[in-house]
C-alpha cells in the first residue's frame, strides 16, 4: 500500500486544475491593468517556487515515512546538517528571493503620477458613489475610465469600512471612514470589468457591485463629454409621465438627476441609469421588467436596503418612472 | 520509614480516600483535579466544535447554488459569525488548554497544577462564557459582525442590537480564562517539575504550552482593549472608535491584530507540540533537532507579534511601513521550516509505525505545508491586496487552523485518549475517520484557493450565476459533508470505545515521558511517589525508573509517598528542578465556580444594562475572591 504518495499524487492533481481553472475572465491572473499584471507575474514567481517547494518537503515526507515504515535500517542521515540546510538555509535564501520579488514589485504600485485622471469612489450601504474631480459628473455602481492613462481612485466612506476591489484591474484598498485611500493604476485595454465590495460591510455586502468599463482615450473624451450635458429631460409621452412621477414621490427625495430638481443624497444618482448593466449594484440585470419589479419592492430582491416599497404606487406610474429612468444614457 | 512497609492495597485505600472528590453533583462542582478539568475542558470545546461545524455544514448548504434562499441575509451573517469565533475562542484555545491541563502535570511528574482552584476557576470561566455567548443564538439575537467584528459596522450606529454586546463581553470574559490558565501553565511548568526534569529534559509539549502560555499573556489584553473599548463605545457612548469625535476605526484593528496574528500561533503552537511527541513515539526514536525545535517554538512566539499589520495590508497604511510587516510575516516561516526537517529527520532514521495518531501527524504535515506556503503568499504585500478577504484568505486560514491545529488535536485524542480513559479507540475506524476526514478536508478547502482568484469575496451569502463560481460552489459543499462526516466517525469511535474498547494499560504506544508512567486513567493523585528524572526520554532510557524517598527537610517531604498521603507536591527550582520548597494542594472548594458565577451575573449585567444584576455579580465575585485568598491562607501550610 502507498497511502501517502496518493495523496501527494491528489494534491499534485488539484494544484494542476488550480492553474487550469484560473485563467478565465474575471480571475485575478486574467490582468487587463498595470497592478493586476505585475501581481499576476509575481504570483506565478511564488507559484513556481511553491510548486517546488511543495513537491521537495512533501516528497521527503513521504520518503521519510515510508522509508521508516519498510524499516531499512539504520541511515546516515546527518540530522542537525539536513535541519541547518533543509529548515533555515535553503528556506532563506528562497524568502530572500521573495522578498526580493515583493519590494520590487511594490515599488513600482500605487505611486501618485501628474497626469492622473481622479475620480472620488465613495463606498456606501450598498452600491458606490463615483464623482469624476474637475467636472459635474457624478455617478453610481458603474464607471468610465480610459485605458492606458494612470487612474488614481480616491477612495473613503462616510459609513462603515467597505473595500474596492476589480480583480483583473487591481488589488483592494480598503475605503475607510475618516481617511482617504488611494488606489492607482492603468487599465491596459478596453472592456468591461466587474468587481465588488471584499470588505464584510453588513447586510447585502453580497450585492455590492462595481463595473468598470475601460473606453480608449478617446471613447472616454465622448463619453465624459457627453455625460457632462446630461439633463434628465424626458423625451417622450411616457417619459415625461415617469419624470413628473419621479418629482411626485419619494424618489427625488432620494435620488439625483443632474439637470432636474431632482436632488435626493441618500440613494445613488440615477443620472445615466440607463446605460448601467444592473440594478441595486448587483442584484438584478437592468431590463425595465426588473427595474418594474424593483421599484414595487426593492427591500425583496436587496432585503435592509434604504429604498423603500412603493407598494401604493399604481403600475402604470411604475412602468412610466421605469421608462423615463431607462431613457437616462 | 513506616509507609513503605504498608501493604499495597492498604495505602492505595489510604490513598483514595485521601485524594477522592465527593460523589454526584458537589463533587463535580468543587473538584480540583486537573485531569477531571481537563477532560472538561476537552469535552466542552468539542461540543461547540460540533456546534460550529454544523453551523459551517448550513452555510455551505447556502452556498450551494447561486441566489439560494436557506438562510435569510441577516442569519447568515450571524451563522458565520458563531462559527468563526466559536471555533477560535471556544475550541481551538480552550481544547488545547484542556490538553494542557490534563498532561502537563503527568508530564513533567506532578500531583496537580501550581493553583488546582484557579485551574477549576478558569474551566468555570470558559464553560460561563461559552453560554452567555450562546445563550445570544437562543434568543435568536447573535452576533452578525463577523468573528473580528470591525468597527464601525459593529458600532452603536450600525448595529443597534444586543447582538454585537454578546461577542463583546464574551471576547472579555472568555480572555479571562485564556489569562488566568496561562499564569498557571507557566508557574506548573517552572516550579513543578520533577526532580532532574531540567529545561532541556521537558518534553516539547510542554515546551509548547509554555510558549503558548506566555504568548497568551502578551497577547490576551490586546484582543480585551479593543473588545473592551468597543464595549464601551457601545454601552456607555464613549468614542474610542468614532472618527470625527476623536476616535479612530484602524485602531481597533491595530488592538485586534495585534492579538489576533499572535493568537493563530498560540493555537498553532501547541499543535505543533503535540506532533513533535506523537511523531518520535511511532517513530521509535528520540526527536531529531529537540534544540532547534524548542529554540523554533520560542523564535515563532516572538516574531509572530511583529506581523499582525499583515492583515491590514489595504488600509492605506504607507508602502514602507508595510514592506517592515511583510519581511517578517516571511520570517515567521523560518522556524516552521526547522520544525518540518527535524520531523521528517525523525521519521527518516527511525522505524515508523503508521498508527492513527501517526497518520493524524502526517495528514498534518501535508496539510500545514500548503497552508505555511499560502502563508507565505499572503505575506507578499501587492500579492495580498489581490486575495485577502477572498476565497483564498478563507481556504489559507482553514489549512492553518482547521488542518493545521485541528489534525494534530484529532491525532491527540487518539493518542492520549487512551490515558485518559483507560481504552484504547479502535485503530480501524479511526484509520477511515482519518482518511475521510482528510480527502473530505482536501476537497473542501483546496478549492476556495481558486474561488478566490475568481474574485469571491469572503462573507457574501449568495452569489450571481455567470461567474464561475456555480460549480466550484457546489463541489464545496459536497465535499463538505463528508469532512464533517469524517469527524462524526471519531466520535462514533468514542462511544464505541468507551463501551468495549481494549483496556489500554499503562502504556499502550511504548511511549517516553512520564504520563505513561502511571496507571491509566492515572489515580488522583498521578503518582504516589515522584519519578526521578535522567533522561529527556525517562521510560525509554531509565529501566525502570526510579521514584524519589521522602526526606525530612521541607524540600524533599512530599517527593515520597509520604506527599501523596498529606497532599503535597514539591517546588522545584526553575531551571535545574532541584526540590525547593512543598506545596499544599487545596481542599475541593465551591469558591471557584462561586466566584466564575460572579463574573457571569457581571457580565449579564452589563449585557441587559441593569446595575442591580451587575452589582450584585462583582460583589458575589469580589466577596468570593476575598473569601478564597482568607481561606488559603488557613488551607496551606
Amino acid at each position: 500500500m502507498n497511502r501517502p504518495s496518493r495523496a501527494r499524487l491528489f494534491v499534485a492533481a488539484l494544484l494542476c486544475l488550480f492553474a487550469a481553472g484560473c485563467g478565465q475572465a474575471g480571475s485575478i491572473v486574467n490582468p487587463k491593468g498595470s497592478e493586476a499584471s505585475r501581481i499576476a507575474t509575481t504570483w506565478w514567481i511564488i507559484f513556481a517556487l511553491a510548486c517546488v517547494v511543495y513537491l521537495v518537503v512533501g516528497g521527503l515526507i513521504v520518503f521519510a515515512a515510508l522509508r521508516g515504515r519498510r524499516r531499512r535500517g539504520a541511515s546516515g542521515l546527518r540530522e542537525n546538517a539536513f535541519i541547518w540546510i533543509g529548515g533555515i538555509i535553503v528556506p532563506l535564501v528562497i524568502l530572500l528571493v521573495i522578498a526580493g520579488v515583493t519590494v520590487n514589485t511594490t515599488s513600482a504600485l500605487r505611486n501618485p503620477s501628474s497626469d492622473a485622471l481622479h475620480i472620488d469612489v465613495t463606498g456606501k450601504l450598498w452600491w458606490w458613489d463615483v464623482r469624476y474631480i474637475g467636472t459635474n459628473v457624478v455617478t453610481a455602481n458603474t464607471f468610465h475610465i480610459p485605458a492606458g492613462r494612470p487612474i488614481d481612485l480616491r477612495v473613503t466612506s462616510d459609513n462603515v469600512i467597505h473595500s474596492f476591489w476589480v480583480p483583473e484591474l487591481a488589488g483592494k484598498e480598503d475605503t475607510i471612514p475618516g481617511q482617504t485611500n488611494h488606489l492607482r493604476f492603468t487599465a491596459d485595454e478596453p472592456g468591461t470589468y466587474r468587481g465588488r465590495c471584499a470588505e464584510f460591510c453588513g447586510l447585502q455586502h453580497a450585492h455590492m457591485d462595481i463595473i468598470v468599463v475601460v473606453d480608449t482615450e478617446g471613447d472616454f473624451g465622448r463619453w465624459l463629454a457627453r455625460r457632462e450635458a446630461l439633463d434628465g429631460a424626458p423625451t417622450s409621452d411616457l417619459t415625461t409621465r415617469g419624470a413628473v412621477v419621479f418629482q411626485r414621490e419619494a424618489c427625488a427625495g432620494c435620488h439625483t438627476i443632474s439637470g432636474t430638481s431632482a436632488n435626493g443624497k441618500v440613494g445613488p444618482d440615477l443620472s445615466d441609469f440607463g446605460s448601467r448593466p444592473t440594478i441595486g449594484a448587483g442584484v438584478l440585470t437592468n431590463t425595465p421588467e426588473n427595474l418594474d419589479e424593483w421599484i414595487y419592492d426593492a427591500p425583496a430582491a436587496k432585503p435592509g436596503t434604504s429604498m423603500p416599497q412603493f407598494h401604493s404606487l399604481p403600475a402604470r406610474d411604475i412602468a412610466a418612472v421605469t421608462a423615463y429612468l431607462e431613457s437616462l444614457k | 520509614m513506616a509507609i513503605s512497609e504498608m501493604p499495597k492495597s492498604e495505602l492505595d485505600e489510604e490513598l483514595e480516600e485521601k485524594w477522592a472528590d465527593m460523589p454526584g453533583v458537589p463533587g463535580f462542582l468543587n473538584t480540583v483535579d486537573h485531569k477531571r478539568i481537563g477532560l472538561r475542558y476537552i469535552y466542552t470545546s468539542f461540543v461547540f466544535f460540533f456546534i460550529a461545524g454544523a453551523l459551517a455544514l448550513v452555510l455551505r448548504v447556502q452556498l450551494a447554488q447561486p441566489n439560494a434562499g436557506v438562510l435569510s441575509p441577516e442569519t447568515y451573517n450571524e451563522f458565520f459569525t458563531l462559527h468563526g469565533t466559536t471555533m477560535i475562542f471556544l475550541f481551538n484555545t480552550p481544547v488545547l488548554a484542556g490538553f494542557g491541563n490534563y498532561l502537563i502535570p503527568l508530564m513533567i511528574g506532578s500531583r496537580d497544577m501550581a493553583f488546582p482552584r484557579l485551574n477549576a476557576f478558569s474551566y468555570w470561566i470558559f464553560l460561563f462564557s461559552g453560554l452567555l455567548f450562546f445563550a445570544s443564538f437562543v434568543i435568536g439575537h447573535a452576533p452578525n459582525g463577523g468573528w473580528f467584528a470591525y468597527t464601525p459596522l459593529t458600532s452603536k450606529p450600525y448595529s443597534d442590537g444586543i447582538n454585537i454586546d454578546f461577542w463583546g463581553l464574551a471576547v472579555v470574559f472568555v480572555g479571562i480564562s485564556t489569562t488566568v490558565g496561562a499564569i498557571n501553565f507557566i508557574v506548573t511548568i517552572f516550579k513543578l517539575r520533577a526532580p532532574g526534569m531540567t529545561l532541556n529534559r521537558m518534553p516539547v509539549f510542554v515546551w509548547s504550552m509554555l510558549t503558548f502560555s506566555f504568548m497568551a499573556i502578551f497577547a490576551v489584553p490586546s484582543v480585551t482593549v479593543a473588545a473592551g473599548l468597543l464595549e464601551l463605545d457601545r454601552l456607555f457612548g464613549t468614542s474610542f472608535y468614532t472618527v470625527g469625535l476623536g476616535g479612530s476605526v484602524l485602531l481597533y484593528q491595530h488592538l485586534f491584530w495585534f492579538w489576533g496574528h499572535p493568537e493563530v500561533y498560540i493555537l498553532f503552537i501547541p499543535a505543533t507540540g503535540m506532533i513533535s511527541m506523537i511523531i518520535p513515539v511511532f517513530s521509535r526514536r528520540p526527536l531529531s533537532g529537540y534544540i532547534f525545535v524548542v529554540t523554533a517554538l520560542v523564535a515563532t512566539a516572538f516574531i509572530s507579534f511583529g506581523v499582525w499589520v499583515h492583515h491590514m495590508f489595504a488600509t492605506g497604511i504607507p508602502p514602507l511601513a508595510l514592506s517592515f510587516f511583510s519581511a517578517a510575516s516571511l520570517l515567521v516561516t523560518l522556524p516552521s521550516g526547522v520544525q518540518f526537517f527535524a520531523w521528517i529527520a525523525t521519521m527518516w532514521k527511525g522505524v515508523v509505525e503508521f498508527t492513527t495518531p501517526m497518520l493524524f501527524a502526517i495528514g498534518f504535515l501535508l496539510i500545514f505545508l500548503l497552508g505555511g506556503i499560502t502563508g507565505v503568499m499572503v505575506g507578499v504585500l501587492p500579492f495580498d491586496w489581490q486575495v485577502t478577504d477572498s476565497y483564498f484568505v478563507v481556504a489559507h486560514f482553514h489549512y492553518v487552523l482547521n488542518g493545521a491545529v485541528v489534525f494534530p488535536i484529532f491525532g491527540a485524542l487518539y493518542y492520549w485518549l487512551p490515558k485518559m480513559t483507560g481504552k484504547v479507540l479502535d485503530e480501524r475506524l479511526g484509520k477511515i475517520s482519518f482518511w475521510t476526514m482528510f480527502i473530505g478536508f482536501n476537497l473542501t478547502f483546496f478549492p476556495m484557493h481558486i474561488l478566490g482568484f475568481l474574485g469571491m469575496p469572503r462573507r457574501v451569502y449568495t452569489y450571481n450565476s455567470g461567474l464561475g463560481w456555480d460549480g466550484l460552489n457546489l463541489f464545496i459543499s459536497i465535499a463538505s459533508f463528508l469532512f464533517a462526516a469524517g469527524t462524526l466517525l471519531t466520535v462514533v469511535n468514542f462511544v464505541k470505545s468507551m463501551r468495549r474498547g481494549k483496556e489500554a494499560g499503562p502504556n499502550p504506544w511504548h511511549a517516553d515521558s512520564l504520563e505513561w508512567m502511571t496507571s491509566s486513567p492515572p489515580p488522583e493523585y498521578n503518582f504516589a511517589a515522584i519519578p526521578v528524572v535522567g533522561s529527556r526520554h525517562p521510560l525509554w532510557d531509565q529501566h525502570p525508573v526510579p521514584v524519589a524517598e521522602s526526606a525530612d527537610d521541607d524540600a524533599r517531604r512530599p517527593l515520597g509517598v509520604h506527599g501523596a498521603l498529606e497532599k503535597e507536591m514539591t517546588v522545584t527550582e526553575g531551571l535545574d528542578a532541584r526540590p525547593q520548597d512543598t506545596l499544599g494542594i487545596p481542599a475541593p472548594s465551591y469558591l471557584p465556580v462561586a466566584v466564575a458565577f460572579g463574573v457571569l451575573l457581571f457580565f449579564v449585567g452589563l449585557l441587559v444594562t441593569s446595575a442591580v444584576i451587575g452589582v450584585v455579580g462583582a460583589a458575589v465575585g469580589l466577596f468570593g475572591v476575598v473569601w478564597w485568598l482568607w481561606r488559603t491562607e488557613e488551607d496551606v501550610r
